[in-house]
């Protein structure tokens, strides 16, 4: 595979997720609704992306389409310079038990696991022995600094605190990419804050996240924050990489 | 007096409440409560704490050795920063916003789609917005995050003000577009005067 980092491409330069003009079309009866319109998007490695935009303008239907949830209808997507599209079923649900962590607005914890056994779930799908499942998910929780929630079943636990078990499950062994869709939909202003700087740190960290919001407050915990309109780009804004001091940005 | 006058005057007496102090060490104090953004000059420091004497806000206590005056709140300088802590302060919303400017003369006019002035508007607000977000996490004093915040906060404000008035505008075109198929008329006399508007200015 030409794009691939371990046969010739440069692990550095290779963005972790590669969208190339990507289309896809919903098939609604006998209309067409074109959900993403050539949006092409290189994201590299321990960048936070956020994705913005009115409601329908697409923004779940990216993620979706970079967890490889759905086929595209054109264009090209390649996550760790693997195009999506060579994948068969087996290997991509394997990239999504180990490369891809998802965390959505409606949690999917499963109530009658705790908090631990609900983050090492991936890990024991993808044939982990339960002891080794059961300490990356405390290294996991530990990174989210919820250790001693592990043993709460998600009914002892609050929205935020869901929120947190459901981010430490997708960053759970060695995940590459997180893809969060409003995660801070369901949460109060100080819990989503929690949660946002959470997402940031792991991308300082190195992991790779894209996280869709319309709340422009929340997509400001982003480096860059990419605009959907219509399922096109409108447009993309980058912030400084080194902070600006108040007194730049007060009068 | 203008309101940074205002201002300075009753924060130099809260800052007096407690203790007295010399004029620069005033000026130190407001600095450390109010954040890095406001550096007030030594000299305003003296104009406003003689205007507060001359007042009988605060009293002079007499002089060390370089001449510089030791001040000391009296009653009528505590009652005078109390009354202005506890008053609200009324706010109102000028119509002479630039942006809101922009946005109504591009939408009457049709010189351009105002989408486009909207959407480059948000654009940079949402980088102030990142930027803002990215100071006020490594802020150090509470004063600096408190100002931050309020930037934050404004600048959200701006852009869902600029999501609203897309839709708001967005709507009212395509209202104007089936009253255009229903009554062609009223269209014409309004494109009419449109033209005239246009040629007048
Ligand atoms: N499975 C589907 N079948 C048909 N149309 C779909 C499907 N999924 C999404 N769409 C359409 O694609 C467009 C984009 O939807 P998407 O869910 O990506 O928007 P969004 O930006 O996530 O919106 P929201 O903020 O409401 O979550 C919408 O017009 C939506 O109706
Ligand atoms: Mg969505």
């Amino acid at each position: 595979m030409s794009g691939n980092p371990t046969d010739g491409g440069d692990p550095i330069h290779e963005p972790v997720v590669r969208i190339d003009s990507a289309v896809k079309e919903h098939r609604d009866g006998r209309s067409i609704i074109r959900a993403l319109n050539a949006v092409s998007l290189d994201v590299p490695a321990g960048e936070m992306v956020a994705v913005t935009g009115k409601s329908g303008s697409g923004k779940s239907t990216l993620l979706n389409v970079v967890g490889g949830l759905e086929p595209l209808t054109a264009g090209s997507i390649s996550v760790l310079g693997e195009p999506l599209v060579a994948l068969n079923r087996t290997e991509l649900s394997r990239l999504r038990r180990r490369t891809i962590g998802f965390v959505f607005q409606n949690l999917n914890l499963v109530p009658s696991l705790t908090a631990e056994e609900n983050v090492a779930l991936p890990l024991e799908f993808d044939g982990a022995k339960p002891v080794e499942a059961s300490r990356a998910a405390k290294v996991a929780l530990d990174k989210i600094r919820i250790g001693e929630l592990a043993t709460r079943f998600p009914s002892e636990l609050s929205g935020g605190e869901k929120q947190r078990v459901a981010i430490a499950r997708a960053i759970v062994g060695e995940r590459k990419v997180i893809l969060a869709d409003e995660p801070t939909a369901a949460l109060d202003d100080l819990t989503s804050r929690i949660v946002m700087n959470l997402l940031a740190e792991l991308s300082d960290d190195g992991l790779t996240v894209l996280v869709a919001t319309h709340d422009s407050e929340f997509a400001a915990y982003a480096d860059r924050v990419v605009r959907l309109k219509d399922g096109s780009i409108e447009h993309v804004s980058s912030r400084p990489v080194t902070p600006s001091s108040p007194a730049e940005l007060l009068t | 007096m203008h309101i940074l006058g205002i201002v300075i005057k009753n924060a130099l007496l809260a800052l007096l409440g407690n203790e007295q102090k010399y004029g620069y060490q005033l000026k130190n104090d407001f600095e450390a409560a109010t954040g890095t953004a406001w550096v007030l000059n030594i000299g305003q420091v003296y104009t406003t704490l003689q205007r507060l004497e001359r007042d009988g806000a605060i009293v002079a206590l007499g002089q060390d050795d370089d001449g510089r005056s030791l001040y000391e709140l009296s009653a009528t300088g505590r009652e005078i920063l109390s009354e202005w802590l506890s008053s609200a302060v009324i706010r109102s919303v000028s119509t002479r916003d630039e942006v809101t400017m922009k946005v109504l003369v591009a939408s009457a006019t049709g010189v351009i789609d105002p989408a486009t002035p909207i959407s480059i508007q948000r654009q940079t607000a949402m980088r102030v917005l990142q930027e803002a977000t990215l100071a006020r996490n490594v802020a150090e004093s509470l004063a600096d995050q408190l100002h931050l915040e309020r930037l934050i906060v404004l600048t959200n404000a701006e852009i869902r003000w600029l999501d609203i008035a897309e839709d708001r505008l967005a709507e009212a075109a395509k209202a104007r577009l089936s009253d255009n198929s229903s009554t062609q008329e009223v269209v014409d006399n309004n494109n009419t005067s449109i033209t005239n508007l246009g040629s007048n200015s």
